[in-house]
């Protein structure tokens, strides 16, 4: 059974190439690319993991993820962070807010399916 | 510190040139010749009555014994001093330090106005490597773009079946993110050409107004008097001034300058000023003026002296600076929020309640300057629309109103979090880039 990818991103490309690669790995890819409907997009596909930019338009991953936590449904969804930011207090601001994993731009197409694959349990 | 500094020098100097032995002088004045050595040789600290008869004897005013070039020296290194308190250096001997060693002095003291110049640069550079919008923006997005490049690169290199569709559409992105990529770091790099030219160059029409103001330390000569349409002519001489926007916010600062010029005339305004000891409530009553209206016009009284400057900063109603006149009292932040302890921003929480104190930046221990702020609501779409609430506040300098303690106990501010080394500061929104030693994290989560 494959598992559900939400991948909020804003720069088309990027979200294209993560569709890409994760697909032929056999996950089921949505997507979506605005913050302030970003929670209700959750809340209607319910995925099994979400990939979450920081910097959104409208409003910021770090607000979406605040709410995603508050909600009883979305407390224990993973949640990876992704940010063109790789400042510390970013990273220690996605752990205060509950973020599953973080990783700054840019990434390893690797590395993004070795953490999605661990957070979902599935080797 | 006493003004004394030197002071041993001069009478040492006047004697000699009057031709007065100094055993003379001592005996005129009734001190022993020993200590007459000691006090011309700035090893003892004179004042009152006993320099009054020297100065008596010696044909001179006290003043002329009392105040010179020196005195700034002194202030230079008594900075100096104050800054390094672990150093201990011997304060109470400045005087005899600057008398005995006139060059070392001299060099110190540069030394140290150096070094506050080169602090007050560095913390706008900071500040604007910190909050810079179009810096952050640029980053952001290049670093955006790389990613892009470098997660489609992988999937061409790494996906050997990958269909012509797909190649094509992936090489497509790659060439269109290639181009952004070029033009992002182009105009990143015209940016910061652009900064090396002019320093802290302008940005915005609202910057550009401030860089129209500030080159002219906020006085603009040919508005002082009666004549027609001299806003438009100044305008249009100043080549720096290159976006629409900002010629209007210029043109309508220009407009209000000179109505405000013609209702406070500036002799008569100067003269007030003194009289009334720069009370900006005092002033707008003599002049019928309102006070962000004096608070502009004090700020916009000339002076060749950058000492007796008097600084302006102006915030709206969400606390976004929109107005600040340089000076050396308070280095202003370019970007990004001020000190929460500014009085601006108590005065914005009580409009139209007036507010003084005494201030004293963290970096510049010791310096302390008085500073008035008010704020008050404007209403542009009359009683039906919001009300603007705008808040002002101006720093009057030591040499035009040296504070008292009637004016109560010193405020120490800073100038914003991310270069302001105080610590436990109740105010503190972000750690410090000079937090060394205190964890300003741990201090924020409280």
């Amino acid at each position: 059974m494959s598992h559900h990818v939400l991948l909020i991103e804003d720069e088309p490309n990027i979200m294209e190439a993560i569709r890409f690669f994760l697909s032929r790995d056999g996950w089921k890819v949505s997507c979506h690319s605005d913050g302030a409907t970003a929670v209700s997009e959750v809340n209607r596909i319910t995925p099994d993991v979400v990939v979450l930019d920081v910097m959104l338009p409208n409003r910021s991953g770090f607000d979406v993820l605040k709410e995603l936590r508050a909600a009883p449904d979305t407390r224990d969804l993973p949640v990876l962070m992704l940010t063109a930011k790789g400042q510390t207090k970013d990273r220690e601001r996605a752990e205060q807010l509950g973020s599953s994993g973080f990783m700054t731009k840019p990434f390893s197409n690797a590395e993004v399916l070795e953490k999605l694959r661990s957070m979902v349990g599935h080797a | 510190m006493p003004r004394s500094a030197l002071t041993g020098t001069r009478i040492r100097e006047r004697r000699t040139m009057l031709g007065i032995k100094q055993a003379d002088l001592a005996r005129t004045v009734e001190i022993s010749p020993s200590y007459l050595n000691l006090i011309e040789h700035n090893r003892r600290r004179i004042g009152g009555a006993l320099l009054s008869r020297i100065a008596r004897t010696l044909k001179v005013e006290v003043a002329n014994l009392t105040q010179g070039a020196e005195t700034e020296q002194v202030d230079q290194l008594s900075a100096a001093a104050a800054a390094h308190p672990e150093v201990n250096a011997e304060i109470d001997r400045i005087d005899e330090f600057v008398g005995r060693f006139p060059g070392w002095a001299a060099l110190m003291s540069a030394q140290q106005r150096r070094l506050v110049q080169l602090e007050h640069h560095v913390a706008s550079l900071v500040d604007r490597l910190a909050h810079d919008p179009f810096l952050s923006d640029s980053l952001h997005d290049i670093l955006s773009k790389v990613s892009a490049i470098q997660s489609t690169a992988s999937i061409l290199v790494e996906t050997d079946d990958l269909d012509e569709v797909w190649r094509h559409r992936f090489h497509r992105n790659l060439h269109a993110d290639s181009g952004k990529l070029a033009e992002g770091a182009s105009s990143l790099v015209d940016y910061l050409d652009a900064e090396g030219d002019a320093e802290l160059g302008m940005v915005s029409p609202q910057e550009e107004l401030e860089s129209f103001l500030n080159s002219r330390a906020f006085h603009i000569d040919g508005l002082e008097t009666e004549v027609p349409d001299l806003a438009e002519t100044i305008l249009e001489q100043d080549k720096a001034i290159t976006s629409l926007a900002g010629k209007d916010l210029v043109r309508t600062y220009l407009w209000r300058y000179r109505d405000e010029a013609l209702a406070m005339p500036l002799e008569a305004f100067t003269e007030a000023a003194e009289e009334l000891g720069y009370d900006p409530a005092r002033l707008a009553q003599r002049f019928e003026c309102d006070i962000p209206a004096v608070f502009r016009r004090l700020a916009s009284m000339p002076s060749d002296q950058g000492s007796r400057r008097i600084g302006l900063v102006v915030c709206d109603g969400a606390g976004a600076l929109i107005l600040r006149k340089a000076t050396e009292l308070l280095p202003l932040p370019r970007f990004g929020a001020a000190c929460a302890l500014w009085p601006l921003y108590r005065a914005l929480t009580r409009p139209m309640a007036p507010v003084r104190a005494v201030l004293e930046h963290a970096g510049r221990p010791g310096h302390r300057f008085l500073c008035y702020a008010m704020s008050h609501a404007s209403y542009p779409q009359g009683f039906g629309g919001p009300a603007v609430y705008e808040a002002s506040m101006i720093l009057v300098p030591p040499a035009l109103v040296e504070p008292t303690d009637a004016e109560g106990p010193v405020e120490v501010i800073g100038t914003s979090c991310r270069i302001c080394a105080v610590e436990n500061c109740a105010a503190r929104r972000e750690p410090s880039i000079l937090s060394d030693g205190f964890d300003s994290a741990a201090q924020l989560s409280q």
